[in-house]
């Protein structure tokens, strides 16, 4: 995947062309993965044409609540983000690192071969491709390249998508990360629905996207296309459900380690984990070894795990996190503050993810607005282990 | 390990419905590796031949609901080098722990002929309120895949990969859509420590608890969710709460908070 701009005109297909173009990259041997309905909800999962895609559904989403409904039209792409992430392709959340048997005095080591799957990403928000992007720094960005993920990530096509709409957990004006496709992507799509008017304004972003995208049938866009299409990411812009305020997030967050309001979130927080299950750009996991029976065969294995498990912040001598509020101030506090120091960026995306699928509707926007009217400014208490 | 011979293996019953100690027997692929890993020296429910401890491992299943139980777990935890409890009865008091909300005493009234000839104990009580227990294995029944990590792990000596988690997070690992932000349905997963594979909300079902509450478990908070958000009633939430795992001091505490 290329992070470049790219200020190629832009083109128009019709909906015949994008099938053609889904048959194009499976002839390149990528497997298609995009926005699917699947146990009233809309999650990735391998996709063939666009008849999979879900076709005049849309999803009403509030904290801890989403809600599958059928559109008055036949949009495809009229929803925005479910609980699924690209991370389950890039960062699978259980996957075996090697293998070693024992065969006398002989010992043998397997690696795991690695994976030469072509992945075609379908129909991925802004949202989604800063995640990634967060991911790809985290991953790779460092001494230490994490081969899994350099290798998921290599091989990939994606196919964007501007959001026409924004739900009612999202803030990603807030975190500038969308609604519009800007980076990262090889083609983008916006979807132009007017009555019997049903059209795709395509954005090229790199020479591989262009080479795709010459197979099928396009037309070069209008001026009024392109008005057409700024228009619709203009109305996701204006749909933001929530916003944050981000102004000097960082020593906002940093000098009130010691606000009542953690004391409140964690009364409701029932360190559940999922939160961080469905955040994109949540990376921890767990290494786990295991052997069988005869102790001839063990294997390793890494996980998804979270910072809300007690296991997760166990060092020799202790658990240095015991507090669901120590562990709801350490995964808030990461995520908006000193990930900057870590990475260089915010590691939100602002996709809402978190604050719909929290069991019992936590919002982290409401928490950093809690803060922010309740601040401390300065008065802050020292780090206390385990408080 | 280092054991000169095989260790000796016992499994022991108390009140319980068998279940759990037939997982061992269901693990078919990995049977005849765990006849070869462990002397099976005490197993009832699979071969009369008994041998006399001690043993090295003993598994234990069922909920302590007698005076004659009471002793005979004492001799067992002497005849053991560890003591490992399997299933929701040994862990938590089992289903048969929903006396200890009751009156034992009218129910024996009502069922038997003869009462006078019923011993019982006033309630259904774990392992590990009567002796020192070295692991406790979760569930209604457990997972037998889980049962034989335990072994495999006892057998080379190192600490058991057993999450104490939530539910969500095996649901969220395996991209199961959350039943209860999806659909309303009222779920237990947040509470419940993992271990099924998620298996009822992998049907569109919620989380019945069968493997007992997790770590740091904030039941008011769930349930207080339930009952303002998803309208369950006081009452219903009571019977959630009080199922396999009804004596589990967490649910049992919230259970008693929801009662009228």
């Amino acid at each position: 995947m290329n992070f470049c701009n790219s200020n190629h005109a832009s083109k128009v297909i019709d909906r015949q062309a994008l099938d053609n173009l889904f048959g194009v990259l499976r002839s390149q041997s990528y497997t298609l993965f995009g926005p699917k309905v699947s146990d009233q909800a809309i999650v990735y999962d391998e996709i063939q044409a666009t008849d999979d895609l879900p076709i005049g559904w849309t999803d009403e989403q509030d904290a801890g609540s989403y809600r599958l409904k059928k559109r008055d039209d036949q949009a495809l792409f009229g929803y925005v983000v479910g609980p699924h992430s690209l991370k389950k392709y890039l960062f699978p959340p259980a996957q075996r690192l090697w293998q070693v048997s024992r065969d006398g005095e002989q010992i043998k080591l397997s690696p795991e071969p690695e994976d030469v799957v072509k992945r075609a990403f379908i129909a991925i928000r802004s949202c989604e491709l800063h995640a990634m992007a967060i991911q790809a720094q985290v991953f790779t960005g460092g001494e230490f390249v994490d081969s899994t993920y350099d290798s998921r990530s290599r091989n990939t096509f994606t196919l964007a998508v501007n959001c026409g709409q924004a739900g009612n957990t999202c803030f990603c004006t807030s975190m500038n990360t969308g609604p519009e496709v800007t980076a990262g992507f090889d083609l983008a799509l916006t979807e132009i629905l007017d009555g019997a008017r049903h059209e795709f304004l395509v954005e090229i972003g790199t020479e591989l996207g262009a080479e795709v995208l010459n197979a099928v049938d396009f037309r070069d866009a209008e001026p009024e296309d392109q008005q057409t299409a700024k228009e619709i990411v203009n109305r996701a812009t204006g749909q933001m459900g929530r916003s944050v305020d981000t102004t000097d997030i960082k020593d906002l967050l940093t000098r009130n380690h010691g606000n009542t309001r953690w004391d409140e979130v964690a009364e409701r927080c029932l360190s559940c984990a999922n939160c961080t299950m469905v955040c994109p750009t949540c990376f921890c996991s767990t290494v786990e070894d295991v052997t069988d029976l005869s102790g001839d065969n063990a294997e390793r294995w890494r996980r998804w795990d979270s910072c809300f498990t007690m296991d997760f912040s166990y060092i020799a001598g202790g658990n240095v996190r015991t507090s669901t509020k120590s562990r709801y101030r350490q995964w808030m506090t990461h995520k908006l503050a000193t990930w900057h120091d870590q990475f260089g960026t915010s590691g939100c995306v602002g996709c809402g993810r978190c604050i719909t699928w929290c069991p019992v509707a936590i919002d982290i926007t409401e928490e950093v607005a809690a803060i922010r009217r309740t601040d401390v400014a300065g008065a802050t208490e020292p780090l206390k282990r385990g408080a | 390990m280092g054991y000169k011979d095989k260790p000796k293996l016992a499994v022991w019953k108390f009140a319980s419905c068998d279940g759990c100690q037939l997982s061992l027997l269901d693990c078919e692929d990995e049977l005849l590796a765990v006849a070869g890993a462990v002397e099976i020296a005490y197993f009832p429910e699979a071969t009369k031949a008994v041998q006399p401890g001690p043993y090295d491992l003993s598994l234990v299943e069922g909920s302590i609901t007698t005076p004659n139980d009471a002793e005979r777990i004492h001799q067992i935890r002497r005849d053991s080098r560890f003591l490992v409890t399997i299933g929701a009865c040994a862990t938590a008091g089992g289903i048969q722990a929903l006396r200890n909300f009751k009156d034992v005493k009218e129910f024996t009234s009502i069922v038997y002929a003869s009462p006078q000839f019923i011993e019982t104990l006033n309630k259904s009580t774990s392992i590990a309120d009567h002796v020192k227990v070295d692991f406790e294995l979760r569930g209604c029944p457990i997972n037998k895949e889980q049962l034989v990590e335990v072994l495999s792990a006892f057998l080379h000596g190192r600490k058991p990969n057993v999450p104490t988690h939530s539910v969500c997070v095996e649901c969220k690992r395996q991209g199961i859509v959350c039943v209860m932000v999806a659909n309303g349905t009222p779920c237990l997963g947040p509470v419940t420590q993992a271990g099924c594979g998620a298996l009822c909300p992998a049907y569109c079902r919620g989380c019945y608890a069968c493997f007992g509450p997790k770590e740091t478990p904030n039941v008011a908070a769930l349930t207080g969710w339930w009952r303002e958000e998803l309208n369950v009633s006081d009452r219903d939430v009571v019977l959630a709460l009080r199922t396999f795992n009804a004596a589990a001091p967490p649910f049992e505490k919230e259970s008693f908070r929801n009662e009228h």
